[in-house]
This record gives C-alpha cells, structure tokens and sequence, in this order.
C-alpha cells in the first residue's frame, strides 16, 4: 500500500519534471571507470567541504556583524555566547583550509592522469574559474573577523592592484571603496563573500558536473572507457555511479570527517597556519605588523609575488601562474594522458613543478632573507618552466603503449617499473629478511591469532 | 637650545641603556582543566590585573559556570562595585585616564593568550627588572620598554638584570633578585603559572566544552569508517 502511494507520487511528478529521468541519466546509469584509486576522491570531497562551507556560513552570517566597529567582537560573541557558535566557527574556518588541500589534490590529480586533455577541456576550465572564484571567496572571507592580519592581509593584496598601469590607483580605491581598507571594505567584502560568489561558485559547480558528464570521467590508465561497450551499449569496464561510486565516496567522507573533527576539536589553530596568531588582535589601522603573511594557501602565489623585484612584474608574475594552468589543454602535446604511460620527460617535469610549488608555499610563510629570495627565484623559474616547455617536452616524450582495456587502480608494486621502485623493491626485501622484521612479524601474527581466538569465542 | 640639550642628553642616556635581552622564553605548563589553578589565577586577576585590564569578552556568570565558583565566593571576590553576574569583566579604570597615566590604554586580554604564547606571557609576567632610565623604574627582558610597571614587585620582590659581554656586545643574560618580596620564587612562579593558565581558558572558554567532546566525536567517526567500509565492500564484491 504505503509502496503504491510512494510509486503514484513518482509518477506524478515525473510527469511534470523529470526527477527520474536525471537520477537515472546522471546516477544509476551514469557510467564510471571501475578503477578509481584514493586520488579520485577529492572532487566528491571538495562538493561536501563546499556544502559544510554554505551551512556553517549561514549559520555564522545569522550572528556575526559586518562592521568595521562590531566584527571582531561578533566573532567572539559567536565563539562564546552563541550555543555551538564555536564548533560553526571552527568547522568553518578549518573548512577554508581544507577546501584548498583537497582542491589542489583534485588538480594534482589531473596533471596526474592528464584529465585535463581532450575532450576534457571544458571541464578543466570551468575547474579552474571555480578555483580563482575560491581564491577571491577565501580571500574576502579572511578580512571578515577584522584582526590584524586581516586588515593588513587585504591592505597588502589590495594594493597590488595599484601597481597595474595607468589604472593602478583608482582601480585599488574602486575595490575598497575607500582610500584605505575600512568599513566600507569590510561591508562590500561581507556581500560578495555570502552571496556573490557564493552564487556564482554553485552555477560553476553545475557547469563543471555538466560538462563531466557529457564526455565522462578519465581514470587512471588515460583511456576512453566508451570505446569499448557491450551488446547493451554500456562501457564494458564501467560500473554505474550509483550504488558503487556513492557507497565509495561515503567511505572517503568518512575517513575525511574523521581527519577534519580531529583538526576541529584539538588543533582548530593548527598551529597558526589556519587561524594566525595575529588574527586573535583586532585590526589597528595605525600599527603595521612586523611580518604580513598570507595564510598558508596563498603562500606559494604570495611568494612568486615576492620572487620578482619588480611590483609590477611581480603583480603579472602572480597573475601569470594562475593563468598558465587555464591553457595546460593545448600546451600538452603529448598523445598519452595518464602518467602511467608518458615518459621520463613529464615524470621529471611534473616532479619539478610539485617541488616548486611546495617550496614556494613553505617560503611564502617565512620572512625574506637572502637564501629564502634565492630559493623563491630558483622555485618560480622552474614552477614557470614547466609550463613554457611542455610543447616541447611532452612531444619529445617516449610514451609506452597505452592498455586497450583498464588495468589495476593502483598499481602493485611489483609491477612497477624503473629505476627508482627496483631500489624500493630492494629496501622492503631487505628489510623482510631481517631477523628483528621476522621475530617482529611473528609476534604481530601471534596476537593477531589470539585476538581472533577471543572474538571467535565471544560470539 | 636647552631643549635640544636635554633632548640630546636623554636620547644619549637612552642608548647607553639600550641593552638587549637575551633571555630564553621559559616554558610553563598550561592545564585548563585544573580548575583549581583557574580559580586561583582568576583571583590573581581580579586582584593585580582586572583595575588596568579588561577581560571584556568573558562574563562573570560563564567564568563562575566553567570554574565551578559558587555564588558567595562570586559575589565576595568577584564582583566589585556595581558589578553584576551576566556583565562582562569590564576595568573600572577609563581609556582616557589609563592613556593619560601610561601613554597607551592597557589593552583588553581576553585573547591575548591567543595572540600570544603562553610561554611567552608567562616570561614576560616574571621578566620585569630595574632599570632607571624608564619613566617606571623598571624595564621587562621580553618586552623592551614597555609602559606597564611591575605590579608584581610587592610579592616577587625587585630583579636587577645579569649583563654579559658576548661578542664584543653587552647583553641580558638573566635576572637576579635584588630584594626579597613576599613570597619565595617558588611561590612567585606558580602563581604567575596560575594567572597564565586561566588567561589561556578565558581566551576561548568553549575549549572545556571542545576537548571534552572530541573523543566522543572521533570515537564515533571511526564506528562510522567502519561501517562504510563494511559496505563498500558488500556492495563491490561484484565488480572485478
């Protein structure tokens, strides 16, 4: 009966939108490559960090005061009167920062796997708006508990734009409204970062699903899974998205929730790398703090910046580095996509690049002394690098033989090849036959044993 | 020209006493669940610190609440004047007043454990030494020059600074007591201890309410791994 009633509504509906039709085009049977490994659960990651992100922030908005005389104590009202406001605060602003770490892992990933390549373009450009988009939201969102670093992170950043010609000047008071950073700052900040680019990040977020899944998902062997279908017309290695991906990417919520309470609970501050210490001081307008740093995230942009002796080179350089990453599609020439198959050059190249960007990130934090500028400039050539020779490097390439069909998720490692996993192979056999590994292993397998011996007599 | 003599004269005598400070910060021990040690820090506070600084994001009420102080003890060693349970624990001291007497309006602490190391506030609170060149006789060896005089003397007894030469430039290298106040070191130290312990609570009060949860929090994502886990595997079993 209640199945009939449930089934008539459905019907109902469906004849009126098509419910049924989408969650069967977009999930049931929507094919997905049945090889997905750990880096494929960052784009999923990244959709419920950004809903965390809506719900505490409107939760937060309901307390907190966009002016520039009553914002630092709001949050403090919210971090000690408002019931919770503390766990909204901190899932909130721990959020920031694991939006950035998953959403760089998720880009990684296409680097990795080359999801950025044809026919996967639009894709990776809509991704990329929505990571400037997360960037400007990230950034207008620090100035809103107007501590110091707050007030002077934006002063500093603002001003940059004062350094584009002809422009500059009027174009820096134009974004603040004002000749300094002030309420008036704070006040259109507090608009575009709960409502403007809110709106505008969610239309990417459809924008960049759509397109996905108009050409499908690549996977970690680079390879169209649509080439090779059954009788039925469906991909023979593809598995529907749901039950199979949603039940996975549960799991990987999970075991993300897990990391991200841990952070919340006992290291909301994570050391001054989420929430700086100067932040907890509210904004002074007449005192300069001795070292302006942006937060972590920004550092390796932050630093490219500093590289440049130059303001106004180093204002481009930074733009620059953003923007190379929109035209990765037609730099890349090389006929293979995932890294499994390309040769030493990208491996090399995307090795580099890697090293560069974590080295960039990690003297962005640091004040500047002569080593940390030498380091910054070695880092940004190389970072730039990678990007004006992957023409030449990706077509030089010797690529292997790309499978017909997908292999493994990850790879065993004793199918891996090269170099560098023969001297790893080696270091685990050496290390199995020692006697401490053994007389270890022995007594693990021991315990092991009576653990199972226990739990088979309790039930 | 009498002036530009006396200005020359105090900026000589300024860089003669300009010694820096060497000092490690000392590391002291922070626990914000000893409510004991809260209770006798926030005294401190009331007592030596409260008629200079506010505490203005705390109330007496939540403080009571998390401290577990009860009503008469509030009311007998808590609340001064016009004071009331719910109000924030404001200075009765006006900003106009404290900049007239000191140069700069003593700032609110109700983060600055937050804004600053523990360590640090803790050394700074033990660090004041004479130093007559000052406008307060004294100087601080982590803190140079600052405005706020050492309220302490009376119990921690007054400190003169250990200068080394090191490298051909003269430094603090510790400080010595020049005269015994009323409590012994020992004592001194732990009651700094006290007062920085609950400056740490009173710079976010809901970390009670944060640790104690998160185990329960965690111990539960974990049970939910599993269960996910479980599941995934129940559903894959199929694919190859």
């Amino acid at each position: 009966m209640a199945k009939g009633c449930f089934h008539n509504l459905r019907e109902w509906i469906d004849q009126r939108l098509p419910v049924s039709k989408f969650f069967r085009e977009h999930l049931t049977h929507y094919y997905a490559p049945k090889n997905f490994n750990l880096l494929y659960f960052f784009g999923s990651l990244a959709l419920l960090v950004l809903i965390n992100q809506i719900v505490t922030g409107i939760f937060l908005a309901m307390h907190y005061k966009p002016d520039a005389g009553l914002a630092f104590d709001s949050l403090e009202y919210i971090m000690r009167d408002v019931n919770w406001g503390w766990l909204l605060r901190y899932m909130h602003s721990t959020g920031a920062s694991a939006f950035f770490i998953v959403i760089y892992l998720h880009m990684f990933r296409a680097l990795f796997y080359g999801s950025y390549k044809k026919p996967r373009e639009l894709v990776w450009l809509f991704g990329m708006v929505i990571f400037l988009l997360l960037m400007a939201e990230a950034f207008m969102g620090y100035l809103l508990p107007w501590g110091q670093m707050s007030y002077w992170g934006a002063q500093v950043i603002i001003s940059l734009f004062g350094a584009i010609p002809v422009i500059g000047e009027d174009l820096a008071t134009w974004i603040r409204g004002d000749y300094v950073v002030a309420d008036a700052t704070l006040n259109r900040f507090f608009a575009l970062h709960v409502v403007a680019i809110p709106l505008l990040i969610l239309i990417l977020v459809v924008f960049h699903l759509a397109a996905l899944h108009t050409v499908g998902s690549n996977n970690p062997d680079g390879i169209e899974i649509k080439e090779k279908k059954n009788a039925e017309g469906i991909p023979l290695d593809g598995i529907p998205f749901h039950p199979y991906y949603t039940v996975k990417d549960c799991f990987g919520a999970a075991v993300f929730a897990f990391f991200f309470a841990w952070i919340v609970f006992y290291a909301p501050e994570m050391g001054g790398y989420f929430l700086e210490h100067p932040n907890f001081e509210p904004a002074n307008p007449m005192r300069t703090p001795e070292h302006i740093a942006p937060v972590w995230y920004f550092t390796p942009f932050y630093s490219i910046l500093r590289s440049i002796p130059n303001k106004v080179g180093g204002v481009f350089a930074m733009g620059g580095a953003i923007f190379f990453l929109f035209l990765l599609p037609w730099l890349d020439r090389c006929t293979v996509r995932s890294i499994r198959y390309r040769g030493p050059y990208y491996k090399t190249a995307l090795t580099v690049f890697v090293l560069s960007f974590i080295g960039l990130g990690v003297l962005g934090t640091k004040p500047v002394t002569m080593t940390t500028t030498f380091l910054a400039r070695f880092f940004t050539l190389n970072y730039f690098a990678f990007f004006f020779l992957m023409p030449w490097y990706t077509r030089l390439d010797r690529t292997k033989p790309v499978p017909e069909r997908l292999t493994e998720a990850v790879i065993p490692l004793a199918k891996r090849e090269g170099f560098g996993w023969r001297w790893v192979r080696r270091g685990l056999a050496a290390i199995e036959s020692s006697e401490k590994y053994r007389r270890l292993r022995s007594q693990f397998d021991l315990q092991l044993g009576k653990a199972k011996e226990w739990y088979e007599k309790k039930q | 020209m009498r002036r530009l003599a006396g200005f020359l004269l105090m900026s000589l005598t300024g860089v003669a006493w300009a010694v820096e400070s060497i000092i490690p910060v000392q590391e002291v021990d922070v626990d914000v669940f000893d409510r004991d040690s809260l209770r006798r820090g926030a005294i401190t506070y009331v007592n030596y610190c409260q008629g200079c600084h506010s505490l203005k994001h705390l109330r007496y009420s939540r403080m009571a609440k998390d401290l577990k102080i009860d009503d008469e003890l509030l009311e007998k060693e808590f609340l001064r004047g016009q004071a009331k349970p719910h109000d924030s624990m404001f200075t009765a001291m006006a900003g106009s007043d404290a900049e007239a007497w000191f140069g700069i309006a003593p700032p609110d602490l109700s983060l600055i454990a937050r804004s600053r190391d523990p360590d640090w506030i803790y050394s700074y609170l033990r660090g004041f030494y004479l130093d007559p060149s000052q406008p307060n006789g004294v100087n601080n060896a982590f803190f140079r020059e600052v405005a706020m005089p050492n309220v302490f003397a009376p119990l921690q007894g007054t400190q003169k600074p250990v200068v080394k030469r090191e490298g051909g430039v003269e430094a603090i290298v510790g400080l010595e007591l020049a005269e015994a106040g009323s409590l012994s070191p020992q004592e001194f130290d732990a009651m700094v201890a006290d007062l920085v312990n609950f400056l740490v609570y009173a710079s976010e009060p809901a970390q009670l309410d944060r640790l104690r949860l998160g185990k329960y929090v965690i111990a539960w994502l974990i049970l939910v791994m599993v269960l996910m886990y479980r599941l995934k595997k129940e559903y894959w079993k199929d694919v190859h």
